[in-house]
């Protein structure tokens, strides 16, 4: 106490200065009309940018939902664009139809190079940039789906096949539709892939067919595989379920390069779900 | 100790009503407004207890900005001022070498002493005055070139008086 009170005499000249003019400040803000609205106007400004920040942070706890929401309004988008295109998904090259718009266009190649037994397998094609093909367009098989193009030279590209460990693939489950990724999965059979992120309450059984979703590169509705085994738990509350793919990779010899003339316009439709998020 | 007080009475009372009658009248556009009332201040004895010259201060801010319309003001300013006198005064002066009631005033003080604490002082006042009056950070040049103008003018004005009554006196 005294060492305080020593201390407040000792520098005395500041601390009579913070209380004249804490006084002084006080006067002024109370009595000029002008600087009291700069003070209120101020103090609202704090308040209102804090809610701002509060929300923003806030924003991302319901970014599930909105994505969730933002989803079903693409698939709702992608279902009515669906009427516009050609049903009959095995018929090749162009159908020039001024009224309606061909989503996919198929271009078809002859497999030059294969492999199944690396970790990374890949695929060479004998189309190339000549032929449009672009990097990034799936590939499918009469019997099912292949890969996704990974580099593209003037007369050949390569194909990033199913069996990589990086490859995912969007496709759903016959009966409920629900939804998740194909991958090959940490095993090195060609014949088996696995399908993860199904959620656990989904009822699947053994020999359901499984197609792509059409919310990634491929056409909806082309087979992939049919379950051979459900409930392998990956996580809590997703089923990692085990497909016979339906490619026969081994004897892969006519394949279809899968040009989707609208992917721009979904992948900027896409990127504003990113935007929002 | 008697004549110092009658003085500083004097000095209030006198540059209170030059000052809101004669140079708040006068300004360079709104540019350069004189404030030489703060001389009253300024010229208060060395040794002059902290809390005196504050209350003095402030009293003449609050009577200044009475004038003025704009309430605390003035007087903040003044506060401030009288702050920025007590750390120049403890910086440059040993006050035992000077008589507690002698006023700082050119011809008891060299010029050059003199001439800095007036600027320094006034260049304290007017930023603080300025700063209050516009409240904003919006348009800053505009109240910086005020400040630095004003502060001129102000100086210019207080060595006039100080010329007025220049006196050498003997030591």
């Amino acid at each position: 106490m005294k060492n305080l009170w020593l201390i407040f005499t000792k520098y005395n000249a500041f601390f009579l200065f913070i209380v004249f003019f804490g006084l002084a400040f006080y006067l002024v803000v109370r009595n000029n009309t002008f600087q009291r609205a700069l003070v209120v106007n101020s103090s609202n400004h704090l308040v209102g940018s804090a809610y701002e920040k509060i929300n923003a942070w806030k924003s991302y706890l319901y970014l599930s939902e909105e994505n969730a929401s933002l989803a079903e309004e693409n698939a709702a988008l992608r279902e009515q664009l669906q009427r516009f295109t050609m049903p009959d998904t095995m018929i090749q090259g162009v159908v020039n139809d001024t009224v309606h718009h061909v989503q996919y266009q198929y271009i078809v190649a002859k497999v030059t190079n294969n492999s199944i037994h690396q970790q990374n397998n890949y695929i060479t094609l004998d189309k190339g940039r000549k032929h449009g093909i672009e990097r990034g367009m799936g590939v499918i098989s009469s019997s099912g789906i292949v890969g996704i193009v990974l580099h593209v030279s003037e007369h050949f590209c390569t194909v990033q096949s199913l069996l990589h460990s990086e490859t995912r693939i969007s496709a759903a489950l016959e009966d409920s539709q629900a939804f998740g990724s194909l991958v090959w999965g940490d095993n090195y059979d060609p014949r088996i892939g696995t399908l993860k992120d199904i959620p656990n309450h989904v009822k699947v059984r053994e020999g359901e067919l499984i197609y792509t979703s059409g919310f990634s590169l491929f056409p909806p509705g082309i087979l992939a595989g049919k379950v051979v085994q459900t409930g392998i738990s990956g996580g809590d509350s997703f089923l990692d379920i085990k497909i016979e793919l339906s490619t026969q990779f081994h004897n892969l010899q006519q394949v279809y390069v899968v040009k989707n003339v609208l992917a721009a316009e979904k992948a900027a439709l896409e990127s504003q779900n990113d935007d929002n998020g | 100790m008697a004549k110092v007080l009658l003085y500083n009475i004097a000095r209030f009372v006198v540059l209170l009503l030059m000052q809101v009658f004669l140079f708040k009248n006068i300004g360079y556009y709104n540019l350069a407004t004189p404030f030489p009332y703060i001389l009253f201040i300024l010229l208060l004895p060395v040794g002059i207890p902290n809390f005196i010259l504050y209350c003095l201060a402030f009293i003449m801010g609050v009577s200044v900005d009475a004038f003025y319309d704009t309430l605390g003001v003035n007087a903040a300013a003044c506060v401030a001022l009288a702050w920025s006198r007590i750390m120049f005064v403890r910086i440059t002066i040993q006050t035992d070498h000077y008589e507690n009631y002698m006023t700082p005033i050119w011809g008891t003080v060299p010029f050059r002493w003199y001439f800095l604490y007036v600027l320094v002082l006034a260049l304290f006042h007017h930023t603080v005055l300025f700063s209050l009056e516009a409240f904003t950070f919006h348009q800053f040049h505009y109240t910086f070139i005020r400040i630095l103008l004003s502060c001129i003018f102000t100086v210019i004005i207080i060595l006039l008086f100080s010329l007025l009554f220049y006196r050498k006196k003997q030591r």
